[in-house]
């Protein structure tokens, strides 16, 4: 829209030159409307009244299809050509044009009105010294207009001024970015002092220079000019537009951006229109459809110039020539009479059909119960209508973890204190009892602080911790204490927090439930309540999280005037710091830490260490300098922080469960059985990846060999590849063998396969960011994806938005396959673009990879109904379809290619003219959609105990270009079946009253009845699934055509339109003949019977899978159950490391005042709700991260 | 509850509609339904096939070529050049006696009645006696709308210029005597051509409707003159005329002329000699066409065709071998229950 803006804007003389620079003045109309910036209406719709049906028609004929029946009825005008009436082409063309009008208007409509109600929202414009109630599309650029608290932001804003202290304002940029979480934005002092007082700001004449109008978000660059000073500005000062304002009373703010200028209107736009393969396919058969059509013609009027040489020329007795007309001429005007006859083989309903019949099936969908997730009112949608059929047909799935995998909900699950292990429950055999919803939980009603949602089973560490046990105290004192979470208390005792990853948010709800509550925080100290006791410490140092450290200590003091250093990592890099003294204590936690691991949780090591007053000044003091130091101050802290690390005494271990969504291992093992690869990409690090990958069984400890690439150089990442590569398949070639080949359209496109390579055994590989960006490249990119091919799993860590979208191209351009991509978060925005098909997790925070994608549901566990179920049913309902579709049509345009051997090529039509324009339309329309809409080879339950019904899809099995040319060799029987044989039984006989019967009109109805019973027996044979619809389509269709046949045929449609309805008469004289009757009988059954010998013979001698679990479907009522196996307990070796998914630690916000200040003085970012569904969730902790891309890059 | 409802606000409806679960027939092609099903079949169309042989081989057809093509031909006199108003005669005799009553029909080959341009050729409006078209008839009667004087064609069109005229007359020749033999022209049209799609104009006179028009170009009299006789046989409604303008769906064609269902012939023409007056008029040899007469008896299912008989008996006997072969695939071939 913004395009159209900009063509109109051209018209009038407006920009005529781009933008380099925007300047303008704070309340200076006329100054800045000389700049003829766009002012702040916004329009998304297409066309109004008067332009509507041109500029429709306009697009509606770029088509090519609709171009090509309106060339065919301009063929149908001139006379000599003209071998149909142009109702026949009109009538489906008017139907389809009216029928994409339509759509189009209703949506242009809802355009409009959107429009509308956006351009009238009224917003407080400050104009001539007063606050005026304005219009949105009445503000213009350098207008300062006042905000207040949940409004939208009008236009993009520079922000003068706020209510909040420090001119601080919160917006909520969902709309935008899809983030839920608020965003602080300041003011520049020098204009946050006019505050709200209006004479300040009507007598502001600030001068901004800046960017032109441009799409990035995260940017923005500009000066303001005020009494001779200069300001610089950037993203952290303005406010976009698309924006809520929240928790803010008021705010002032000059518009620099309007309308279409906007950042928001300026990253709307331009959607990849995504296509299916069947789309590529179709594309590519109509373009050969039209050759054949061509080369038919040509046929036929080389035959015209014969018959004219031979016959036409002295049969002028009778038909006598036009002056002129010569063989040459006649033949080629009935090449395109024959154009026109023929064109039912493109058929103009095509198109249309498939819409609708991706469109039901996009319903059904929505519809879907069994996709519907009651805990947050979510059912799955299909975003886009257009990709059903490729859903069947997916070969690799690209997911992410966090949040799709997983719930993103980390619970404190088991811990190791002091040698002992709490957190499982074992019964009096000694036997581990397995903890269900109906365990009995541990009680923290004693403690009025303790967080409702917590749950614990063990009521063994209770009591421990109760009884007083100091080590039990220590580790959840550390908990309490050695973290940078934020508390909020809107009430007292309702504590809540803003932790940075929720496995920190985990820990210290733990430690909160066992009476070690972290009430409050400011920069130097840290009060927690110990046990019903208030307890402040003393913050000296926050030893913060990187990672290279992969540990974070705190070094605080407490009231008895004691120094502790508390310090929390990953188990390997805190066992190397321990104190000798603890070695025996260190091996069972480790034998406790390899349970854990095994089990899949991510495990933390505590230890602490007392430290004595003198050293500890000595240490700040250098501390102070180091931090203050200009150069190598990095190195230096660490070189503290490494030396105060150490010697430390170890505390016990914490096991945080990363809880997986429900149903996760058991799709992924369904999707795995359908073939179909399922690599992970996330911005994790390489631990919890692969944590994740174990406990969701996609790598599995009876894998031959579980490669890791990590070097950092090309040449290393070159040669890990490779040695995996000669491990798995030593006797494979060095060069992939890549098979190139031209597809497309005109063969244009020329494409590149790697072929598979066969591997025996299963193999894993995991790959982190850096070494991807070094595969990704040109010359390794192969390499990294013959290696990735071969293996079961791929799991690629710490990668970068950009490269998960890289890596979908890859195998998408290599592997001919159809890729799916699933997320949920602003990080796989760029992936679910890139993949064939984007999954969208909805209902998490964010909304932008729902935004994005074509589908979304709640659950990961729904992509097997959406995959094996709906995808692959709609594949098969449109490659039934397609495979009908050509047939229903060619069978139909054959028969007048035999007739033109009889009728001297003249172009004469076989039926009907009536029955040419209705038998798309209306006589076979409704019975192919019911079809292709209802059709089910098995039902839902059968497919998904049979996965492996899923792989034809991937194969292109059910259509493809032989199995199109096997469709036309039908026809092409058909069509002779369809013509000789009405022929040959009434070439020389007559009624049974000796009158005529091989007339023209009677031979029309004999073949054109004779081709509907066909289509429709046909049509029976391919249904698998006869509901009450598909027999009301069939027989209806088959009652319509006899109905509308003798109303057409009757003599009171021929008394009032005589010359449209010839026929009259036809049906009654010929409908009564047995012989017809025995003629339409004879043929049908040579049509079908052959058809289904074939059929038969080949469901015995080579049954496809469908044919096999139809087979069992009739023998049994119901699948079998799946045999419901426990989950195997394994014993790893394997260990995560410090397993926080954030890179950096938030010390330095902390201890920063600015920090606290802000979030004192407003209410909790996130009001919980009251459902009682989310009491029963374990509380969410959200990360207040500014920017989520940072934390994924490497 | 109340709140649950609301909760739920988005949760699709639980029908068998929604849910793909509508109950449904889902029939296969399995060995207990094709195998059988073919015998039946076969065994149904061999009945049927041997019905329609049997029925078609009581069928009499007697066909006779009158073009005139050799020089002994009975009517190679009529072929010359600027011959008019020549009558041959076509003698022949008949064995054995032709059951019912038998149809006398004239034939066709290699006459293009189904030629695209020619079959448009004709006006439908004014065929059902509108005026209106009379004076200006419908573009589609190109090349024979108006005469050389821009005089309207009443009809117009090819098909109505083109209209068989030779003419029939049927002697039994016994002891040397010729019986006249009458043809029954009336009722060989469709009832609906002659009641509902062909209309004299309602004019009486009916010449004087055709005021200001002109005959077809190769006809010899106008079309209220095609019957004068009788007023129900005249003008557009001529029974030969609206046989002629059934055009024929093949470039073989025959048409009804007349019944023999009078006097003595109505049980069947009997055996004996008969002798055929043939007003030879149309000319066909131009385009190396060919003009029969066929006399033929009909049975309930039409005139005689073998054609549908013999295809009855083979595709059933070939659905009977069908089946056989199905029978040793399933039973050799069957394929394995397990997984």
């Amino acid at each position: 829209m913004g395009s159209v803006e900009s063509y109109f804007g051209r018209l009038c003389g407006k920009e005529q030159e781009k933008e380099e620079e925007r300047l303008f003045r704070a309340n200076d109309r006329p100054f800045n409307l000389s700049y003829h910036y766009a002012d702040n209406a916004i329009k998304t719709s297409k066309y109004n009244l008067f332009s509507f049906l041109p500029l429709n028609l306009f697009e509606q004929f770029r088509r090519l299809a609709n171009a090509y029946f309106l060339f065919l009825m301009a063929l149908q005008v001139i006379p000599q050509i003209s071998s149909l009436s142009w109702f026949t082409t009109a009538v489906p063309l008017i139907l389809v044009l009216s029928i994409t009008a339509v759509k189009d208007a209703s949506d242009d409509i809802n355009r409009h009105k959107s429009d509308k109600q956006v351009n009238n929202r009224m917003v407080k414009v400050l104009i001539d010294g007063e606050l005026r109630n304005e219009k949105w599309l009445n503000v213009q650029v350098g207008d300062i207009i006042k905000l207040e608290n949940n409004q939208f932001v009008t236009a993009d804003l520079l922000l003068l001024s706020s209510s909040e202290p420090l001119n601080l304002v919160y917006v909520e940029t969902a709309e935008l970015d899809g983030e839920t979480n608020l965003k602080v934005k300041q003011a520049l002092t020098v204009t946050g002092d006019m505050g709200d007082s209006i004479d300040a700001l009507a007598g502001f004449n600030g001068e901004v220079r800046c960017e032109p109008p441009n799409n990035r978000l995260d940017k923005f660059k500009g000066t303001l000019t005020l009494d001779g000073q200069t300001y610089s500005l950037d993203n952290d000062k303005v406010l976009l537009r698309g924006c809520t304002l929240r928790n803010t009373e008021w705010c002032f703010g000059v518009v620099i951006f309007g309308g279409p200028d906007t950042k928001l209107m300026q990253n709307s736009g331009k959607t990849t229109f995504k296509r299916t393969s069947i789309d590529h396919l179709m594309n590519v058969l109509v373009l050969c459809i039209f050759g054949f059509l061509a080369s038919m013609c040509t046929v036929l009027a080389i035959g015209n110039g014969i018959w004219e040489v031979r016959e036409g020329s002295v049969f002028t007795a009778f038909l006598p020539r036009e002056q002129g007309a010569d063989a040459a001429l006649s033949s080629f005007l009935s090449f395109w009479s024959y154009v026109i006859i023929l064109n039912t083989v493109v058929p103009i309903s095509l198109y249309v059909s498939v819409e609708i019949i991706r469109l039901g099936n996009s319903f059904f969908i929505d519809w879907d119960r069994k996709m519907y997730y009651p805990k947050n009112d979510t059912p799955a949608q299909a975003r886009t209508t257009t990709l059903n059929e490729e859903l069947g047909q997916i070969k690799y799935i690209f997911s992410d973890k966090t949040g799709t995998l997983t719930q993103n909900i980390m619970t404190f699950n088991r811990c190791s204190i002091n040698g002992k292990a709490y957190g499982e429950l074992f019964d009096f055999s000694g036997q581990r009892v397995e903890i269900t919803e109906k365990t009995a939980r541990v009680d923290f009603s004693w403690n009025q602080l303790a967080d409702p949602k917590f749950t614990f089973h063990d009521h063994s560490l209770l009591e421990t911790v109760r009884e007083g046990n100091p080590e039990a105290q220590a580790f959840f004192r550390l908990l309490a204490l050695c973290h940078t979470v934020m508390p909020e208390e809107k009430k007292e005792g309702e504590l809540y927090y803003q932790a940075q990853s929720p496995d920190e948010g985990a820990l210290v709800t733990a430690a909160r439930n066992f009476g070690f509550v972290f009430r409050s925080r400011t920069p130097e100290t840290i009060t927690a309540m110990e046990m019903g006791r208030t307890v402040t410490y003393e913050l000296l140092a926050v030893l913060d999280f990187n990672n290279v450290r992969k540990r974070m200590s705190v070094i605080v003091r407490n009231p008895e005037g004691k120094l502790t250093l508390y310090c929390k990592g990953a188990d390997t890099i805190i066992f190397e710091r321990l104190h000798p003294s603890c070695n025996k204590l260190k091996e069972a936690t480790i034998g406790h830490l390899n349970e854990y691991a095994g089990d899949g949780l991510r495990t933390l090591a505590l230890a602490y260490k007392p430290l004595d007053d003198s050293y500890m000044d000595k240490w700040r003091q250098r501390h102070h300098e180091a931090s203050t130091a200009m150069e190598g101050r990095e190195e230096r802290l660490d070189e503290l922080y490494e030396e105060i690390e150490k010697d430390l005494l170890l505390l016990g271990a914490t096991a945080v469960e990363d809880k997986l969504q429900d149903g996760v291992p058991q799709t992924i093992e369904q999707l795995a059985k359908a073939d179909i690869k399922i690599w992970v990409l996330t911005g994790d690090k390489q631990e919890t990846a692969e944590n994740i990958g174990y406990s969701c069984n996609m790598l599995r400890e009876e894998m031959r060999e579980i490669f890791v690439v990590a070097a950092n150089t090309a040449e290393g990442v070159k040669e890990e590849l490779q040695n995996a590569r000669r491990k798995m398949c030593p006797e494979a070639a060095e060069e992939p063998s890549v098979k190139k080949a031209r597809a497309g359209l005109f063969w244009l496109q020329k494409t590149e396969t790697v072929q598979d390579e066969k591997v025996d055994g299963d193999y894993g590989l995991v790959i982190n960011g850096h070494s991807l960006a070094f595969a990704l490249e040109k010359n390794l990119q192969l390499e990294l994806l013959r290696t990735a091919c071969m293996c079961q799993t791929v799991i690629c860590c710490r990668v970068t938005p950009l490269q998960k979208a890289q890596v979908v191209q890859l195998v998408k351009k290599y592997k001919q396959a159809v890729t799916l991509a699933i997320g949920d978060g602003a990080n796989d925005v760029s992936m679910i673009k890139a993949a064939h098909i984007g999954v969208g997790i909805s209902g998490q925070e964010g909304m932008q990879a729902v935004l994005s994608s074509d589908y979304s549901f709640a659950q990961f566990r729904y992509l097997q109904r959406l995959l094996l179920v709906h995808g692959r049913w709609s594949y098969l309902r449109m490659c039934k379809f397609l495979q009908y579709f050509f047939y229903k049509n060619f069978t139909f345009t054959f028969v007048h290619f035999w007739y033109a051997f009889f009728c001297g090529f003249s172009a004469q039509t076989v039926y009907d003219e009536w029955f040419i324009t209705l038998y798309n339309m209306v006589y076979t329309a409704l019975p192919v959609l019911g079809m292709s809409i209802f059709d089910q080879d098995v039902n839902d339950r059968w497919s998904f105990q049979y996965p492996q019904l899923y792989t034809p899809g991937q194969l292109n099995q059910y259509f493809s270009k032989k199995a199109f040319v096997l469709c036309m060799m039908h026809s092409c029987y058909s069509s002779l079946i369809l013509f000789f044989i009405p022929w040959a039984a009434m070439h020389d006989t007559v009624r049974d009253d000796g009158k005529d019967l091989a007339d023209y009109q009677s031979f029309a109805l004999l073949a054109q009845t004779c081709l509907l019973i066909v289509m429709n027996i046909q049509l029976c044979l391919d249904t698998y699934y006869w509901t009450a619809v598909n027999h009301f389509f069939i027989w209806g269709s088959l009652a319509a055509y006899f109905a509308i046949t003798l109303t057409m045929y009757s003599n009171g449609m021929f008394l009032i339109f005589t010359s449209s309805f010839p026929f009259i008469g036809t049906a009654r004289n010929s409908l009564n003949q047995p012989n017809v009757w025995l003629t339409i009988f004879l043929t049908s059954l040579l049509c079908i019977l052959p058809v289904v010998a074939s059929r038969f013979v080949f469901i015995q001698l080579r049954p496809t899978i469908n044919d096999k679990v139809r087979q069992k479907v009739r023998k049994e009522a119901l699948p079998a159950p799946a045999p419901r196996r426990p989950p195997a307990r394994r014993i790893s070796t394997r260990r995560s490391g410090y397993a926080f998914s954030h890179a950096q630690g938030y010390g330095d916000l902390v201890t920063s005042r600015r920090f606290l200040l802000k979030l004192r003085s407003r209410p909790p970012l996130f009001t919980q709700t009251d459902s009682p569904l989310a009491l029963n969730e374990p509380q969410l902790y959200r990360t207040i991260a500014e920017d989520p891309e940072e934390s994924q890059s490497p | 509850m109340v709140k649950e409802e609301q909760e739920l606000a988005n949760r699709p409806d639980n029908t068998a509609f929604t849910q793909q679960r509508l109950p449904a027939w889902q029939p296969m092609l399995s060995a207990g339904i094709v195998i059988p099903g073919f015998v039946l079949i076969g065994l149904a169309f061999i009945g049927i096939g041997v019905a329609l042989f049997v029925t078609s081989r009581s069928i009499q057809v007697l066909e006779l070529d009158y073009t005139g093509v050799g020089q002994n031909s009975p009517c190679y006199k009529c072929t010359y050049p600027n011959v008019s108003n020549c009558v041959c005669d076509l003698d022949f005799s008949i064995d054995s006696l032709f059951k019912g009553t038998v149809f006398f029909y004239y034939g066709l080959s290699n006459y293009f009645q189904n030629f695209r341009k020619y079959g448009v050729s004709k006006d439908d409006v004014q065929l059902s006696g509108d005026l209106t078209n009379f004076k200006s008839p419908s573009d589609t009667c190109s090349p024979y709308v108006y005469d050389s004087n821009n005089q309207p064609i009443v009809p117009c069109g090819s098909i109505a210029n083109s209209m068989f005229n030779d003419t029939f007359q049927l002697f039994q020749k016994i002891n040397g005597t010729k019986t006249l033999v009458p043809f029954d022209g009336k009722g060989i049209a469709w009832w609906t051509d002659y009641n509902i799609k062909y209309r004299n104009p309602s004019v009486t006179p009916l010449k004087n409707a055709f005021n200001s028009t002109v005959k077809p170009i190769f006809w010899s009299k106008p079309a209220y003159d095609l019957d004068i006789s009788d007023p129900a046989n005249n003008g557009f409604i001529n029974q030969n005329f609206l046989v002629w303008m059934r055009r024929a769906a093949l470039p073989n064609f025959r048409k009804l002329y007349g019944r023999i269902d009078e006097g003595v012939y109505a049980q069947g023409l009997p055996a004996g000699n008969y002798s055929l007056a043939i007003a030879y008029n149309y000319p066909v040899l131009s385009f190396d066409g060919r003009k029969k007469v066929v006399f033929s008896n009909v049975s309930w299912m039409g005139g005689k065709n073998e054609f549908l008989g013999i295809a009855y008996l083979v595709i059933g006997s070939l659905c009977i071998l069908m089946s056989i072969v199905m029978l040793i695939v399933y039973a050799k071939f069957k394929f394995p229950e397990e997984d």
